[in-house]
This record gives C-alpha cells, structure tokens and sequence, in this order.
C-alpha cells in the first residue's frame, strides 16, 4: 500500500517536472501554458470558489453513476428474465450507443434545463450501456451445472438468481461498473459545457474565457484529483466484494494454505 | 464424528422403458432398470452411449427433450426433491465458504442451516478444520470430498454419483472412493463410471450401457463391494468388460 502511495507520488512528480520543463523550454506565455506553481497558487486562491463548484460536479457525477448502474442493472435482469424484453431492448440499446451522447446534449439542455439535470441524465447515458452489457453478458454466462445442481436441490428461479446467478455475474458487473466509474466524470463535464450555471466544466469554459487559464488548470486539478481518487475507490471496493476470486495478475497471499 | 443419522428411508427405484430423445434421434429407448434400494448400483459407459443423458433424466434435467418411460420410488412417493446429484466436477461456488458449499441446499430452498450437522459431516470427511476456507484454496481431491460432503448433507433417498472420481489422481481416487462407500452405505446409489475398475469395485449391482439407442444389460458380480481388485474374478470380468466396451465403441 506504501509503495503504491509511493509510485503514485513518484508518478505526480515527474508529470510536475515535465510540465514545467515544457513552459521553461517553450517559453510559453501564462495565458496559454501557465507553469505548475501558478496553477498551485490559483487553486490556493480560489478555493471557495472551487469547491463551491466541485460540489456541483461531484454530485452530479455521483448521481449519474449511481443511478446509471442501478438502471443497467435492472435491464440486464430484466432482459435474462423476459426473452420479449430481450428482443426489444437489445437493438435499442446497441442503438443508443451509435448515437454519440455528445450529440444529444443540446438536446438535454433544451429539455432538461440548464440545471443539474441534464448532467445527471448526460452521465447516465454515458454510463447505461457498458454496465447493462457487462452484467446481461455475467448473467447468462452461468456454468449450467450450478444451475443443474441447483435445479436438483429444489432451488427456485428467485434463489437461483439471487445465490447463484448473480454472484457468479459479480466479475462482470464489476468490469462494468469500473467503466462507469471512469466515464461518469465525462458525462458531467460534457453537459457542463454544453450549458450550465454551476461545475467545474462551467468554471473551465469560463476561466478559458476571460484567459484567466491558471483558474482553467486548478479546476482541472479538482476534477482530475476527484475522477482518480473515485475510481480508485469503486475499484478498491469491488476488489473487496471479488476476493474469492483468483487474480493471476495480483495474486493474493493466501496464508491460510497447507500443502494436501 | 458422523452425523447424526436422520430417518430418510433408501427406497429401490425402477426404470421401465425410459426414452429420451432429442431434435435428432434417441439417445435412449425403452431402457430398463432396478436400484436396490440401500444398494450401489453401477452404470458402466464409454463415453457418449448416453450415461449422463439417463442421470438427468433421473434428476429431472432434460428440459427440451421428449421423454417417455417412467421413473418410480419402490415406496411409491415421487423422486422430485428426493435426489442428491454430485458430478464430475466438485461445482463448489467459488464465493461461498466450504461450510456454505456444504449447506448450500439448505440455503437455496430458503431453509435453516443445520451447522452442527455440517460440522459432523465436515469431520467425517476429513475436512474439519478447513471449513472456512474458499474452494479455490482446496486441492481437487478435497473439493471433491466437499461435493460428497454437501451429497451427504443433502440427506436424499437417491443419491445420483455422475463419474465423481474420474478427474482424481489414482490415490486420491482411491481414498475418495472409500470415503464415499463408507459414508453412503445403506442408501440408494447410482454410480455412473467409464472406468470398469471402479465399477467392479464399489456396485452391488453392474449394469453395462450399450448400444444405439442405448440398452443397460445386467451383469452379474461376486460377492459385495468393496471388492478385491487382486481376486483373479476380478481381474478378469474387468478384462472382458473392458474388451467389449472397447469393441462397442470405435472412434
């Protein structure tokens, strides 16, 4: 955990370096590249204003993914349980993720308004079609012989869902949910820019406006820091719920093991 | 350490004129069959003359096949929810403890877990102290000694044995094979093998699966199970049936 804390410090410290090797050797003016101490400055200065905005952002992620998973959740059970809905929904689905969402933002705004809204309905979108595959596709993937074996104990659909189906998807879903944990921020962002009153996109636009680009960078700090940091959670989380399952990659010391 | 014995009376269980036929062509027709009941039958095979297609009929699993013949309990009760199943494969569920493997039944029926129970059966396959690790931990002769102890657990008066053994190393198949005589004595058994060896060793009845569309004939063995694999009967009847399995089945 020391180490990786470490990486991460080493990590951030050589982008620093670099990007302010980059102004010291192009020279570039404050307003188009600003070096990391200002940028440093302009997040200590500005703080309030911030985290007045991070808080809108934030939430709006939160929402978006939140809500985003529970509904692809609930299209996935609905298409393994209904082959009618599988029918109907499939297309649909594959549909939706043709249409790029950038797309339809303008359209939200008009709908939704310029409110939070919009940006909740912005990241759903984004978030909806990776979470509903990845779970329909952990759902019907279930080894048949649990199913079987489940059948002879006298287990009902209900319980072989709950006991079997879904824990064995819990892999699955997991890969779709860190998806979502990672795009729920662009789904913000983007219906942000497109129009809003509040968040750091709004902030960003703003800031790029008036050329005031140190205030442009201390937002995308905020942003970038809490898009990280929430990912790393929703991962660190999943791994938790997944320990029983074998990580060739990370094994995990099992201590308890006794040769047979 | 033996579990406290619950009343689950082994009836014998006859199957008359069983067919089981799919979109292209009987797998098996008319096939007959008596269980003893508190007996081990065995059902020897090679592979593909449709031994596993009769153990899901059994069990109830051949959904989208036409099915005809009937299968009946010696005590006149029906078979649905009278059935234990262990296959080849442990199919212990990776998420759950071995103690949770064990009392899985219980749990997907919506039931109370009976922990001393699972405790007793745990001990008695040896597997006491490993009762909180996962399966992914346990060597495959000890998740299969988990797959018999959640056969046990299940208590049922037919107990379906889809080649349990063949995956396992000789020794281990060995220990294995005695654990489960041991422990399933007096109930009904069916054993489906490939394996003449096996078959030989641990049934109080033989039949062979042969044919297409698949007939069991009878055979009939010496003495009771387990069987001494060093008696020249043995040896031989193994020869022999070895020899026809292997001229009923060209690849």
């Amino acid at each position: 955990m020391l180490k990786r804390a470490a990486r991460t410090a080493v990590t951030a410290a050589g982008l620093l370096l670099l990007w302010q090797a980059v102004v010291a050797l192009s020279a570039a003016p404050p307003f188009i590249l600003p070096p990391p101490l200002t940028v440093a400055v302009a997040l200590v200065d500005n703080m309030a204003l911030l985290s007045r905005h991070a808080v809108v952002t934030i939430a709006e992620i939160l929402l978006g993914f939140f809500i985003g998973c529970a509904l692809g959740l609930l299209s996935a059970l609905t298409m393994l349980r209904f082959g009618a809905a599988r029918r109907w929904l499939l297309p649909l689905l594959v549909a939706s993720q043709a249409l790029p969402v950038f797309a339809v933002a303008p359209l939200l705004m008009l709908w939704l308004g310029y409110g939070m809204a919009s940006k909740v309905v912005m990241a759903v979108l984004i978030i909806y079609f990776p979470v509903t595959a990845a779970a329909y596709d952990g759902l019907r993937r279930t080894r048949a012989e649990w199913l079987d074996l489940a059948a002879v104990m006298g287990a009902g659909e209900m319980a072989a869902l709950r006991r079997i189906r879904l824990p064995a998807a819990l892999p699955s879903i997991a890969s779709g949910v860190r998806i979502a944990a990672a795009v729920a921020p662009i789904g913000a962002v983007v219906g942000e820019w497109v129009g809003a009153g509040a968040g750091l996109g709004y902030l960003m636009l703003h800031a790029v406006g008036r050329m005031t680009v140190d205030l442009m960078f201390a937002a995308l700090a905020v942003l970038a820091a809490f898009a990280v940091a929430f990912y790393f959670l929703v991962d660190a989380l999943l791994r938790r719920a997944l320990h029983w399952q074998a990580d060739t990659v990370n094994p995990t010391k099992l201590a308890e093991e006794k040769p047979t | 350490m033996t579990p406290p014995p619950a009343p689950v009376p082994s009836p014998g269980v006859r199957l008359r004129g069983i067919g089981v036929r799919y979109g292209g062509g009987h797998v098996l027709a008319s096939l007959n069959m008596d269980l003893p009941g508190g007996r081990w039958t065995c059902l020897l095979g090679a592979s593909g003359s449709g031994k596993t297609t009769l153990v899901r009929r059994i069990a109830g699993l051949t959904g989208g096949a036409m099915l005809s013949g009937s299968v009946d309990a010696a005590d006149n009760t029906a078979l649905g929810g009278r059935i234990a199943y262990m296959a080849q494969s442990d199919l212990l569920l990776p998420w759950l403890s071995v103690a949770d493997n064990v009392a899985l039944g219980s749990r997907l029926r919506g039931e109370a877990v009976q922990g001393n129970r699972v405790d007793a059966i745990l001990g008695g396959v040896g597997l006491a102290g490993e009762k909180n690790k996962l399966p992914r931990t346990l060597s495959g002769g000890m998740g299969q000694r988990v797959a018999l102890a959640r056969t046990l657990y299940e208590n049922r008066a037919l107990n379906l044995l889809d080649e349990p053994f063949s995956k396992l190393d000789a020794i281990t198949r060995h220990r294995i094979q005695n654990l489960a005589l041991q422990l399933l004595h007096g109930k009904t058994v069916l054993l489906v093998t490939h394996d003449p060896l096996e078959a030989i060793r641990l049934g109080h009845r033989l039949y062979v699966l042969a044919g297409r569309p698949a007939r069991a004939r009878e055979l009939q063995l010496p003495g009771a199970p387990p069987r001494d694999l060093g008696d020249a009967g043995v040896a031989q009847l193994s020869q022999r049936l070895l020899e026809e399995l292997a001229g009923e089945h060209r690849c």
